[in-house]
């Protein structure tokens, strides 16, 4: 056993859990967030990902004791209050999604894709950034879309705060 | 139309906790005292089990049992399984082999379920897993369906002689043989669909408990039809009578067919659980136990002949398939080759003549059932390969072939069952040729040319069956089952509604569509409408979703049950404003008196309903009213579907430029929704064409594209942004008019894709997934 604290959504956690507990059976199992999803074993779906310390990762990948001391980010923690993240309003906004099963990982790991390539995302790096995650029904289309509508948002309301 | 009624964009209710990490699926449930199942599965593709040795797992730390097929025998459980007869050409039934939960002397893919082991946590019983001992004798495995019947084939099911389940037929095979005997042409194709994974991203899991005290088992799953998985695990399996079995389907992860069936870990999962004392007992699949299980689908090999006559009109067809269906029949797997393929052999064409034969084989392989569009793909494929080749033999232009043959009055008697109730193949056509500029092709072409590439066009014109199915016709046929669909609408005395449907919505919106449908109806806002599906518990009894049932059947029964509520509200509400009851229209939210200023809020006639104080004389209080819906016939969806590719000569690359889907679905409900399920389906018929396909060892068995490493999903840079086109002859079947939406997308595609890159490299055939290698080849074979 070994004992891991690190910061999830803001709150500090420490638990005592198997060496060999994945990051993402610690978020699911022992913390009870469930909103970050297992769709593979061989980390090429990305419905696992999770941001630590600011970067997108693929929990299925790492193992809890790999994220002591670190900051978490889950698709719990991302709206503010009652206030959609703007990756999150705007898959809704564009449907992009349906049986939402891949959709934490996706937003999570569009948050990651925009804050590297802010307004300069166009749609043939979105199509290229989502190469590690999979989605099997929306056909990437809505998707896509609803990237590119929160990139070109957020660099408007970084715009204007400046 | 209003703003959230019918035909109006409305953003899905469910969204919400989906966005945020509060969507509940089946692996985010923990009962108290849950237990873990961890299987051992068969490494072998066909074997004999000599031995079991469980001693070791079972002392392992944490284990509380470790079950084998001997104790699952032992304890008169039943088998699973098919659902739907099938009966050959000269009148026997089919031959089903049994289908126990956990194997029992024999294992017959590899994957298939040898013993259970239950421990405290999930990692000490696949610990455990590892330490049961099962002595196995090899024996010799068939993969290849064209060799299942072969002399000398290994035999996998005793009551199945040389592997064949049945020989079907349909049509007039003189008639057929007549036209092509005379025919001016015959066009002949062999061809292959290739065996796919469905591969929801949400794997399966099942969870069963059993309450001693109540004598009453609960089963929390990953289904698309919880009340038939009730039904079979109730009066097949044995587990409990139905009113002591729940189960509970909450958000499902996608399905796409593979989480229609009933599977063996759902009856283990219960039984254990008794077996164990009463904890629950939960199994969640790893990716590549769902390779290993979910059941697969397509795997047909088709021999096809076409006959025109010297005007080019076709007067013949004759096809015979052979079906592989794994090593077990699944739940609906019969269907899949015969009903819900050879039905639409005539695709979108007056054909006079059709004869299909179906053999259908087991094999050392996954059990093959239905996965999206489920025997209509492999019959759009056919149909729509052999008419563009038709086309370039003939030395016509595709698009004038189509249109020559199409069907051009409705209702249209095919010689194969179906009756088309309305369609207008010209205008699907001519939507897509408009927007993919046909006319521009040649010059896209040359351009390409000019920078390297090899430019190609391909056509799909697809037919689907859908809205599944009429009760007695299905009966008819074999099923086992009827295709109605139930609802029941409970206003409540504030006047907020919920919908109960039999139903299940993994990913296509129910939530959002059916609720723009009571207020388009009542005029309830949709966030004051609530639908509930999921739980045998809530709601009485249904089919479930597939086959683009939900809108053409499930919405029907739901307008039924409202046509009810809203006779008794205006009899109230007549009673209520002194009023005649003809006079009286539910609109906007309000029940009036037409021609007068009278009215009163929706709410209000609720209420009355239940403080029952003033209603009509003799009238029941309460606001509550159920229906079930049988449809008359089935829908049919149809498209034309257009796809550019460009394929790089020195790689074998091919790109998707644009594609085009003009579909004609009847009415609609909410366009979003429908686009999305079409951009979905098409994803997964690009998949077929160009990237996905099962690859099994022909020797041993092994299953060489078992996780995401090795077989290849469609990415978001693997496919184009789609052209998407609506055009409307509403259903005359139902009340919405509606046909279905979420398969013609991953029928209709494949074809298009297959028949553009054959354009683009100018050879005959090639076999899909068209992977690089294979373009690769093609084009060094065509140049030779």
């Amino acid at each position: 056993m070994v004992s891991v604290s690190m910061t999830v959504n803001g709150k500090s956690v420490t638990r005592e859990v198997e060496d060999r507990t994945l990051l993402v059976d610690f978020l699911r199992g022992t913390l009870g967030l469930t909103g970050t999803h297992v769709g593979c074993d061989t980390s090429q779906c990305g419905a696992c990902v999770v941001h630590v310390d600011g970067v997108a990762v693929k929990s299925c990948t790492a193992l809890a004791a790999q994220a002591d001391g670190s900051m978490v980010l889950t698709i719990e923690g991302l709206a503010n209050g009652d206030q959609l993240h703007p990756v999150q309003a705007a898959f809704r906004e564009h449907h992009g999604l349906q049986c939402g099963y891949c959709t934490p990982g996706m937003i999570m790991a569009a948050v990651d894709m925009i804050a590297r390539h802010g307004a300069d995302l166009d749609e043939a790096t979105i199509r290229h950034e989502l190469e590690g995650n999979i989605c099997r029904c929306t056909g990437y289309h809505n998707i896509v879309k609803a990237i590119k509508a929160a990139a070109d948002e957020m660099a408007g309301m970084a715009q204007a705060a400046e | 139309m209003g703003v959230e009624g019918i035909g109006a964009r409305v953003l899905r209710k469910e969204d919400k906790r989906f966005i945020t990490g509060k969507g509940r699926y089946t692996d985010d449930i923990e009962p108290k005292d849950t237990t873990y199942a961890v299987f051992v599965r068969s490494p072998h593709a066909h074997a004999r089990i000599l031995s079991i040795d469980t001693a070791e797992a079972k002392a392992a730390p944490g284990v509380i049992d470790v079950l084998t097929g001997a104790d699952l025998a032992g304890d008169r459980i039943g088998g699973l399984i098919c659902g739907w007869m099938i009966h050959s050409k000269d009148g026997s039934p089919m031959k089903a082999g049994a289908h126990p939960a956990i194997a029992h002397e024999i294992v017959r893919h590899v994957g298939d379920q040898v013993a259970v082991v239950i421990a405290e946590t999930r990692q000490q019983a696949r610990d455990a897993a590892e330490m049961v001992m099962v002595d196995y004798e090899e024996l010799p495995a068939v993969v290849d369906p064209a060799k299942a019947q072969a002399p000398g084939a290994p035999q996998i099911h005793p009551e199945a002689p040389n592997n064949l389940i049945y020989d079907w037929h349909i049509g007039d095979a003189a008639a057929t043989d007549a036209a092509l005997a005379s025919a001016a042409r015959v066009v002949r194709m062999d061809i292959v669909n290739n065996r796919l994974v469905p591969n929801p991203m949400e794997p399966r899991v099942a969870i069963g408990s059993y309450d001693a005290g109540e004598e009453h088992f609960t089963l929390w799953n990953t289904s698309q039809n919880p009340h038939v998985a009730r039904l079979v695990l109730s009066a097949f399996v044995g587990i409990a009578p139905e009113h002591k079995l729940r189960v509970v389907a909450p958000d499902v992860g996608g399905g796409f067919g593979s989480k229609i069936f009933i599977y063996p870990e759902e009856t283990v999962c219960l039984w254990a659980s008794k077996k164990i004392g009463g904890r629950p007992v939960k199994w969640t699949s790893d990716r590549t136990e769902a390779f290993l299980t979910d059941c697969h689908g397509r795997d047909h090999v088709t021999r096809a002949e076409m006959a025109f006559d010297a005007d080019n009109r076709i007067t013949g067809f004759k096809v015979h398939t052979i079906a592989n269906l794994g090593a077990y029949m699944s739940t609906f797997s019969s269907s899949v080759p015969t009903y819900l393929y050879a039905t639409l052999l005539s695709g979108q064409y007056a054909i006079p003549a059709i004869y299909a034969e179906v053999e259908a084989v087991y094999t050392n392989t996954v059990p093959v059932d239905a996965y999206r569009g489920a025997g209509r793909p492999e019959a759009t494929y056919l149909v729509e390969r052999m008419m563009e080749t038709a086309a370039r033999e003939i030395g016509v232009d595709p698009v004038e072939l189509r249109r020559k043959n199409f069907v051009k009055s409705f209702p249209h008697q095919t010689p194969v069952i179906m009756c088309y109730d309305a369609g207008d193949y010209e205008k699907t056509m001519s939507t897509a040729l408009a927007a993919i500029d046909y006319a521009g092709f040649p010059a896209r072409k040359a351009e390409a040319k000019a920078r390297g590439k090899l430019r190609g066009i391909g056509f799909s014109c697809y037919i689907e069956a859908c809205g599944i199915a009429p009760s007695q016709a299905v009966g008819s046929l074999g099923a086992g089952v009827g295709l109605w669909e139930s609802a029941e609408v409970r206003v409540n005395p504030v006047g907020t509604i919920e919908i109960l449907t039999g139903s299940h919505s993994h990913g296509q919106g129910h939530e959002t569509t059916f609720a723009q449908l009571v207020h388009e109806r009542l005029g309830v806002g949709i966030d004051n409408v609530q639908i509930v599906h999921g739980d045998t518990d809530k709601v009485q009894f249904g089919m479930g979703t597939y086959g683009s049932r939900s809108g053409a059947v499930g919405m029907s029964a739901i307008v039924k049950a409202l046509d009810k509520v809203e006779a008794k509200v205006r009899k109230i509400a007549a009673h209520l404003m002194e009023a005649a009851e003809t006079d009286i229209v539910v609109e906007g939210g309000e029940v009036k008196v037409a021609g007068t200023d009278k009215a009163l809020p929706f709410a209000t006639v609720a209420l009355a309903a239940y403080t029952g104080h003033n209603l009509p004389a003799g009238m029941e209080p309460g606001l509550k009213e159920g229906a079930f819906y049988d449809p008359t016939n089935f829908t049919f969806p149809a498209g034309t579907y257009v796809c550019e590719v460009e394929v790089d000569p020195e790689t074998g690359k091919v790109t998707i430029e644009r594609f085009v889907a003009a579909d004609d679905f009847g009415n609609i409900i909410n366009p979003n929704i429908v686009e999305g399920q079409v951009h979905g389906g098409l994803a997964q018929g690009i998949g077929q064409a160009l990237l996905e396909g099962v690859s099994y060892d022909m020797e041993s068995g092994q299953l060489m594209t078992a996780s995401y490493m090795d077989y290849c999903m469609p990415r978001a840079d693997d496919v184009p942004s789609y052209e998407i086109f609506h055009e409307c002859t509403p259903c005359p079947g139902n009340p919405l008019g509606m046909k279905g939406c979420g398969e013609a997308g991953a029928i209709g595609s494949p074809p298009a894709v297959i028949n553009a890159i054959t354009d683009a490299i100018g050879v005959r055939d090639i076999a899909m997934p068209a992977t690089p290698a294979r373009v690769w080849a093609a084009i060094q074979g065509a140049a030779a």
